[in-house]
Formats: C-alpha cells, sequence, structure tokens
C-alpha cells in the first residue's frame, strides 16, 4: 500500500518541480511589476487557449520529441550529445536535397526517401564524433558540440551556394535559402491548423525507441555499456562500438527532426547564418525534454509537450504583459534545475525506501571504495 | 623541545605511536576486531594480511577517515583523537595512498602547496614551497624537480612528490598503503633506499605490502591481521621467510574433505607458456603452463595480486596475451574476444564481482542473461525473448536460492552473498566446459561459502574442468585435487592433493620452488 503510494509522489515530483520553479517565476514576474496570474494565464491560453493554439504546441513539439528520443539513446548509452543542433543541420540538408532532385517521383516516395536522407545525414554526424570517441578517446561533449559549428557554416555555405534557389540568384536580394519544395511532397496537415503528420510519425518512433531499448539485444547492449563497460565487455558486447552505434542513432534521430522540419514546417531550408534560424533550439531543448522525461522515450512524448507549449505559450506571455522576452528563457531555465534537482531527490527517497526494507542495513556490498555510478543526468548537470 | 625530538625536516618526532584496543563495526561487518598496534621512531612496521584482513580499516582509522567503534591512539603516551585527516597531519601522520592523490596539470611545487595557506595571502608563495621541496629532497635524497609537471613524472618519481607533500606538512609518521604494487623493480629498490634514509633519520614507517620478500628485506617488525583481529606481531630478526609463510596461512586446516573419487577425464583447457602484462604495461603473468582436465578442481593458490587476476582475464579474452597459446581442448582461444570465449562454453566467475560479473542497474533477470543476452533462447532476430528470460531467471532463483523479491530487483540492492549465487547461477546454469572462479568466496559468510562450494564440487561431478583461483588456504586444500601456486606471475609448482601441506604450500607462495 505504501509502496503504491509512494510510486506515485515520485511519478509527481516533476509536477511538483514545475510549479515550484513557476513560482520562482511569479516573483520575478512580480519584480517587473507584472501580474503573475495573468501572465501565466497569458501563457496557458497562449499554449492551449484554441485549436490553433494546441496545433501550434504540437508543431512546437515534435522537433523536442524527435531530438528527446536520440537524446535517450544516447545517454542510456552513457554518452553525451550536445550536437543535434547540427545533426538536424546535416539532416535537414540531405532531405531538403532529395526533394529538390527528385522532382518527377510521386510524393510519398519522396517524403520516405527524404526522412531516410535525415536520418542518414544525422548518422553519419553523430557517427563521427562517436568514432572518435570509441577509437581515440576524444571527448564527445566536445565534439559534438564542434560539429555544430562546422554544420552551421556547411549549412551557410550550401545555401548560398549550390543549393540556393535559382529564383535568388537571379535577384538582387540573394536570400541564402533554397527553393520551395513541390506542393506534393509536403507532410499531410491532420486538422485544419499548422498540425501535420511529422507529430504522429514522432509519436510512432518513441514506441519504437522503448522497443528498440528494452526489447532488442541491441538496447540492451546500449543500456548495459552505459551502465558497466566492465561488466558489458565480460558480457562479449563490443563497447566501442555499441558507443558508436549509440550516438550514430541519436543523431539519426536529430536528423530526420531536421527532414520533418523542412517537410512539415518550412517547406525550404533558410538561413540567417546561425543554427537556430534553422532548428529554433530544438537541439538543445530536445536534451532538456528528454531529461525530463526521464530518459524514457514514452515519458519524452509529456515532457516534449510540455516544452513546446512553454515555448508557444511564453509568445503569447510577451505579447500580453509586456515583459523582456529574456525572461521566457529564464523560466525555461528554471523548470529544467527544478525538475533535474527533483531527479535527485527522487533517487535519494528510493534509497531510503530500500534501506527500509533491508531492516536499515545497506548492502554490505557497498564499500565506500566501490565506484560511484554517476548516471548521465547527473553527470551532464555537473 | 629540545634538538634531539627533532627530525631533520625540522619537525617533531614521533617516539611511539601506539593504537590500543581499536574495534570498527560496519552494519553486519566487524572490521577491525580489539587490534592493538605500535610504531616506533626509526623501523619499519609491517602490517600484513588477506584482502579484507582489516588492513586499510585500521590504517583509514590512524589517519582520521573513520572513527573507531572502540579503542585509543596514543601518541608519545600521550592520548589523542583524530577525526580528520586534517587532525592527523597536524599530529604528523602522513599517508602515501596506493593511488596518487595529485594533479596531473599542475607542477609539483603547486601539488605540495595545494590546500595549504600562502605566506603572501591571495598570492601564491611557489618560490618557498619550491626552496623548502629542495632543502627536503636534499636532506632525504629524494631528486625532485618542483617545476616539473606530474604529467611529465615516472610512476615512481610522483609517489616521490606525495613522499614530499606528506614530509612537507611535517609528516614524522608515514603510512605507506602498498607501495611497491605499481612500481618496477629498479623502481622498488630506489624506494627502499629512501624508507632506510627516512627511517635513519628518526621517521616511522607503517608498510603494508602483500611480498613477503619485500617484508624481509626492508621491515624491523611486522603484525599479521585475520578476519579484523590480530593474529600477532614479530621481529624479523627472529623469524625466516618460510616461518613468516607459515605463519600467515599456516592455521589449522578446518575443513577437510574427502573429495568424491572421479575418473579424470581428457585435458580440457592447456594454458602454454602463457605471458601478458598488467595496466602498467609491466610483465605479470610470465610463461604460464597448466592443464586442467574434465572433472577436477585445480587450485590456484598465491597471495592476492600476484599475476592470478590478470591471468584469468587473459584466458577469458578481457585482457591481451601477449605470448603463449590458450587452447579449449583443441580450439585455439588466444586472444579470443569475450563473446567467443562465453560461446565456447568457458564460464568465469570474475574476482570483482560487482565491477566486473554483473550491472547493479541491471535487475536480477537482466544479469542472469548477461553472457547469453544475444543468442537463443534468450534473443531471436536481435529481439529478448522477456518471457524466456524471465522464467530462466524465476527457475535460476528459486534452484540456487537468490534472496530477492522478485527478479525484477536491481541486482545491485542485494547482499554480497545473494548478487555471488547470480553470477553463480549464470555461469553454472549453462553447464560448462571450463569454469574459472576467481576468489569465488571471498568476502561471503560461512553458509554462502559452503553453498558456493558444494555447487562447485556439482561441476566436478558433472565433468567440468575447473580451475579456482583463491589465496584462502583452507579453501584451496579443501577442494582442490591439484593446487598450483603462484607468485610475482610465475607457477611454482604444482602439488598433488595428497602432498600438500599449508607448510609446503606457504613455502611456494613466498616464492621457493616446490621442487
Amino acid at each position: 500500500m505504501r509502496l503504491k503510494f509512494d510510486s506515485v509522489i515520485d511519478a509527481l515530483l516533476p509536477v511538483f518541480a514545475t510549479f515550484a520553479a513557476l513560482g520562482v517565476g511569479a516573483i520575478m514576474l512580480m519584480a517587473l511589476q507584472v501580474s503573475p496570474v495573468e501572465a501565466y494565464s497569458a501563457l496557458w491560453e497562449g499554449a492551449f487557449g484554441s485549436k490553433n493554439a494546441i496545433a501550434e504546441t504540437l508543431v512546437k513539439a515534435t522537433p523536442l520529441l524527435l531530438v528527446g528520443l536520440g537524446i535517450c539513446i544516447a545517454f542510456r548509452a552513457n554518452v553525451i550529445n550536445i550536437g543535434a543542433e547540427g545533426q538536424m543541420i546535416i539532416g535537414g540538408l540531405m532531405a531538403t536535397q532529395v526533394g529538390l532532385v527528385f522532382t518527377d517521383l510521386p510524393g510519398w516516395v519522396v517524403i520516405i526517401m527524404a526522412i531516410f536522407a535525415g536520418f542518414l545525414g544525422g548518422a553519419i554526424w553523430g557517427g563521427i564524433p562517436g568514432a572518435l570517441k570509441a577509437y581515440f578517446g576524444v571527448n564527445e561533449i566536445l565534439s559534438t558540440v564542434m560539429m555544430n559549428a562546422i554544420a552551421v557554416q556547411i549549412m551557410n555555405f550550401m545555401l548560398r551556394g549550390p543549393m540556393m534557389d535559382p529564383a535568388q540568384l537571379e535577384k538582387a536580394s540573394k536570400i541564402p535559402q533554397t527553393a520551395r519544395l513541390a506542393e506534393a511532397f509536403r507532410l499531410p496537415r491532420l486538422v485544419p491548423t499548422r498540425l501535420h503528420l511529422g507529430f504522429v510519425f514522432a509519436i510512432a518512433l518513441a514506441v519504437l525507441v522503448y522497443v528498440l531499448l528494452w526489447r532488442t539485444t541491441l538496447g540492451y547492449r546500449i543500456r548495459a555499456v552505459g551502465q558497466n563497460p566492465h561488466a558489458s565487455r565480460y558480457g562479449g558486447i563490443r563497447v566501442r562500438r555499441r558507443i558508436v552505434t549509440a550516438l550514430l542513432l541519436s543523431g539519426a534521430f536529430a536528423g530526420i527532426a531536421g527532414a520533418i522540419q523542412v517537410y512539415g514546417v518550412n517547406y525550404r531550408m533558410i538561413t540567417d547564418g546561425s543554427s537556430t534560424g534553422f532548428t529554433g533550439g530544438a537541439g538543445f531543448n530536445g536534451i532538456v525534454a528528454a531529461l525530463f522525461g526521464q530518459l524514457h522515450p514514452i515519458g519524452t512524448i509529456p515532457a516534449s509537450i510540455f516544452f513546446g507549449a512553454l515555448l508557444v505559450g511564453a509568445n503569447k506571455m510577451q505579447r500580453v504583459v509586456q515583459i523582456p522576452a529574456a525572461l521566457i528563457t529564464a523560466l525555461n531555465g528554471l523548470v529544467v534545475i527544478f525538475v533535474v534537482s527533483s531527479e535527485l531527490w527522487r533517487r535519494r527517497r528510493q534509497k531510503q525506501r530500500l534501506l527500509v526494507d533491508e531492516g536499515g542495513e545497506p548492502p554490505p556490498s557497498e564499500s565506500p571504495k566501490t565506484e560511484k555510478g554517476a548516471s548521465a543526468s547527473e553527470e551532464v548537470m555537473a | 623541545m629540545t634538538e634531539e625530538n627533532k627530525l631533520p625536516s625540522g619537525h617533531t618526532r614521533i617516539d611511539s605511536l601506539e593504537m590500543r584496543g581499536i574495534t570498527k563495526r560496519f552494519p553486519g561487518v566487524l572490521a577491525s576486531d580489539n587490534v592493538n598496534f605500535d610504531v616506533k621512531s626509526g623501523e619499519v612496521h609491517a602490517l600484513l594480511g588477506e584482502n579484507g584482513a582489516g588492513k586499510s580499516t585500521l590504517m583509514k582509522i590512524l589517519y582520521g577517515m573513520y572513527e573507531p567503534s572502540e579503542g585509543e591512539i596514543f601518541l608519545n603516551g600521550k592520548k589523542i583523537t583524530i577525526d580528520t585527516p586534517t587532525d592527523a597531519i597536524n599530529h604528523g601522520i602522513g599517508m602515501i595512498h596506493q593511488h596518487f592523490m595529485l594533479v596531473e596539470t599542475l607542477t609539483v611545487a603547486e601539488n605540495v602547496a595545494l590546500g595549504l595557506p600562502s605566506s603572501r595571502g591571495f598570492l601564491t608563495d611557489l618560490d618557498k614551497v619550491s626552496a623548502r621541496i629542495l632543502e627536503l629532497a636534499d636532506i632525504y635524497g629524494l631528486e625532485i624537480d618542483p617545476e616539473a609537471y606530474i604529467w611529465q613524472l615516472s610512476v615512481g618519481q610522483q609517489q616521490r612528490v606525495e613522499i614530499i607533500k606528506a614530509l612537507y606538512r611535517g609528516a614524522a609518521l608515514l603510512i605507506l598503503d602498498e607501495p611497491t604494487a605499481v612500481l618496477t623493480p629498479q623502481e622498488v629498490d630506489e624506494f627502499f633506499v629512501i624508507m632506510r634514509q627516512m627511517v635513519a633519520d628518526g621517521h616511522g614507517l607503517i608498510f603494508i605490502s602483500h611480498k613477503l620478500h619485500e617484508i624481509m628485506n626492508i621491515c624491523d617488525r611486522v603484525t599479521i591481521l585475520r578476519d579484523g583481529a590480530k593474529v600477532g606481531t614479530r621481529n624479523i630478526a627472529d623469524i625466516t621467510k618460510s616461518e613468516l609463510a607459515n605463519w600467515m596461512v599456516g592455521r589449522e586446516v578446518s575443513m577437510t574433505r574427502e573429495l568424491e573419487e572421479i575418473e579424470r577425464g581428457p585435458s580440457r583447457l592447456s594454458i602454454e607458456n602463457l605471458s601478458c602484462d598488467n595496466e602498467r604495461e609491466l610483465p605479470a603473468v610470465k610463461n604460464v603452463s597448466l592443464n586442467i582436465y574434465s572433472g577436477e578442481i585445480l587450485g590456484l593458490a598465491g597471495i592476492s595480486g600476484n599475476g592470478q587476476r590478470e591471468l584469468a582475464e587473459s584466458i577469458t579474452g578481457l585482457r591481451e596475451i601477449t605470448g603463449g597459446k590458450v587452447l579449449l581442448e583443441d580450439e585455439d582461444i588466444t586472444n579470443a574476444r569475450p563473446g567467443e570465449v562465453t560461446k565456447r562454453m568457458l564460464s568465469y566467475i570474475p574476482e570483482e564481482r560487482m565491477r566486473d560479473g554483473m550491472i547493479k542497474d541491471f535487475s536480477i533477470a537482466e544479469n542472469m542473461v548477461l553472457r547469453e543476452h544475444h543468442i537463443p533462447p534468450f534473443a531471436e532476430k536481435g529481439f529478448l525473448k522477456l518471457k524466456k528470460i524471465a522464467s530462466h531467471s524465476d527457475e535460476l532463483i528459486k534452484k540456487f536460492r537468490v534472496k530477492t523479491p522478485s527478479r525484477e530487483t536491481k541486482a545491485g540492492t542485494l547482499s554480497g552473498g545473494n548478487i555471488q549465487k547470480v553470477v553463480l547461477a549464470r555461469e553454472i546454469s549453462r553447464n560448462p566446459r571450463v569454469l574459472i572462479a576467481a576468489q569465488p568466496t571471498r568476502g561471503l559468510d560461512v553458509g554462502a561459502t559452503e553453498y558456493v562450494h558444494e555447487q562447485l564440487l556439482e561441476q566436478r561431478r558433472d565433468g567440468t574442468a575447473i580451475m579456482m583461483i583463491s589465496e584462502d588456504l583452507d579453501e584451496v586444500m579443501a577442494l582442490s585435487d591439484r593446487i598450483a601456486v603462484i607468485c610475482e606471475g610465475e607457477i611454482m609448482g604444482i602439488v598433488e592433493r595428497a602432498d600438500a601441506t599449508p607448510q609446503k604450500l606457504g613455502l611456494m607462495m613466498a616464492g621457493e620452488s616446490g621442487e
């Protein structure tokens, strides 16, 4: 009985944490002489107030979810992928190219090919740092961040050069963008809003990632490598290869996010010179969503929607109560800090419960020397 | 204070340090049981005992890292309390850890100054520190460049930095925790010269080592611990190496057990002239040749740290073999991948089961198939057969009497004995051709130990070729058909069960040839 109650509390902890964060945010709003009630109701209104608002939230959530799924895979292998921005860009570029080249093929064929191209592009961009880590010991946090910078420059080059819209070439404006994709290639819309099929596709992939991680030998290996490389080796798992696989798959999902962004929302690639111009920061926010979802692909679904709502609702809030955009970023950050901290708290509660169950005795094997198995989320936040 | 009780470093000498009636209880474990221990100025006092005998616990209490449950510490006859390492340092007690506590990207002088107040307030006083380092280095014959970066130094030199660090902080008494384990033979010789110099100058040294010849070579007295309790203290001058070996291992063999007569089958595993290195790329196993036959237990006795772990890892594919061959029946498995070795039905119970043998955050069910998670019946076409895995682990939990709420319980929450049962169940249930069991009962209570022994004998009956690595001589003598003794990476000889006596094995463990 008590156990059931405890697990309900555990599940609700992130929700409590979110409210706590909004509470601190309220203090900040009051400091700006804005009514928190008014601000937060605007936020809610903006995110869920109408059919269009909900659709926008889900559209925003889609790349977060896709990136987050990749993050789940990488972090489960204890590999920290900060390169989803770059992986999205390369995936987006390759997917766009498919749509610009194969103009004669039927729409659904091109869409499938484009998603595959996105997968491939992201996989390459994730696989390179993976191989560098596994075989040369290069820190993947550094290399994935660096790969982001390279990807941005490749995008800028391609959109100003080889992939530039022929129409722009003739004009003097020379906006760095590709031609628009043919109408037939666009992802179908679900309801008369901007919500597109990509969202449903992402949900399906979340289930697929769940199956991958917990129902296949590959998933078993990825998780084993992340938890204990020594025992993995002993278990016949080729640790280096699985590190590459994890980063490669992680990148691939970000690459799909890039492809979906082009085929579902923008219908072309356009650059303002930065990565966020294309990704909207999904490459970073996806990490947060995955952590919020406790690195579980199914948990990442509501987490992505939550952050999507926060992003969309914040726009409305900014318009209604006239506050600086920076506050929205701060609010986002607050939520992350509170939720990640609550995760540590939850773990401590769990440990205590175990001690109680065992009659107050810690497992004797737990000597002070035993190395601490720091989880990915702890490590990345440290 | 007179000049006589000063050390050359300028600090006050510790004439005597005494630990009286030290007891340390951990939940369910008596790590230290009413131990008396003392060191005097100008002597090296060795602390000897098997892993888990309580050496580290005792030293951690002396260095203020653990609080004793009972007992007192006297310095020069006066009672003191040591609550933190800082207290220990202030009393003139220093410790050189087995794993160095140095910042690689800083210089020697910076490492020495780390954590100490500077004479110039917020600014560093590295020139002063360097001068003092050179002064100390001169007194004790420690050649070291204060400007050198740690990463540029060899392990031997890094150890000298640790010693200087302790001397700089005023250490009169030094605890040396297995200082020679990481050194090459040449570095060991140099290190002994430094130790002798320090002793001659009036320092007291506590020397922890598994190597008997080193203890005979450098120490004045030796104290032996077993199961947390003190066995005794002797003067090295009054004891020969073989006596020391006997004393260490020569308890009454309490578990005489008649081994069932089994006809020995053909050779299952043959190891030919095998050599491999340790982590520091020093030779750990040298030209070892062994045959293990179907239906026998070959005991591999030896003081731990003499190449047993490396030998087991090189056979099972976890460590690169630099010379020689390993044959499993007629298949060459030299440097085969661990997965290949598993597939050929060689099972391995690793020594560090928490680190190498299981994944703490995985469920018991997942751990039960760690070695076979990719092959039928537990996986087909890349998918795990969860139902099969579940029924398999339920079966093993029942058969091996693993105490757990369910198969979904995280393995890391089990007790040591139950964890070993999980590993044992996994390795034995495959009906392996060869089983290598490294320290299979270390840290287990009497009941669990008995259970593991029964299982090993059951395997022997089934015709498995078993190599049992153990530093517990009782265990080796009780279960083995033949006993090989390893010392510093070499097999000193193989003794038949009938001919084995603790005295004979003890001598071989100390490095004397069995012939």
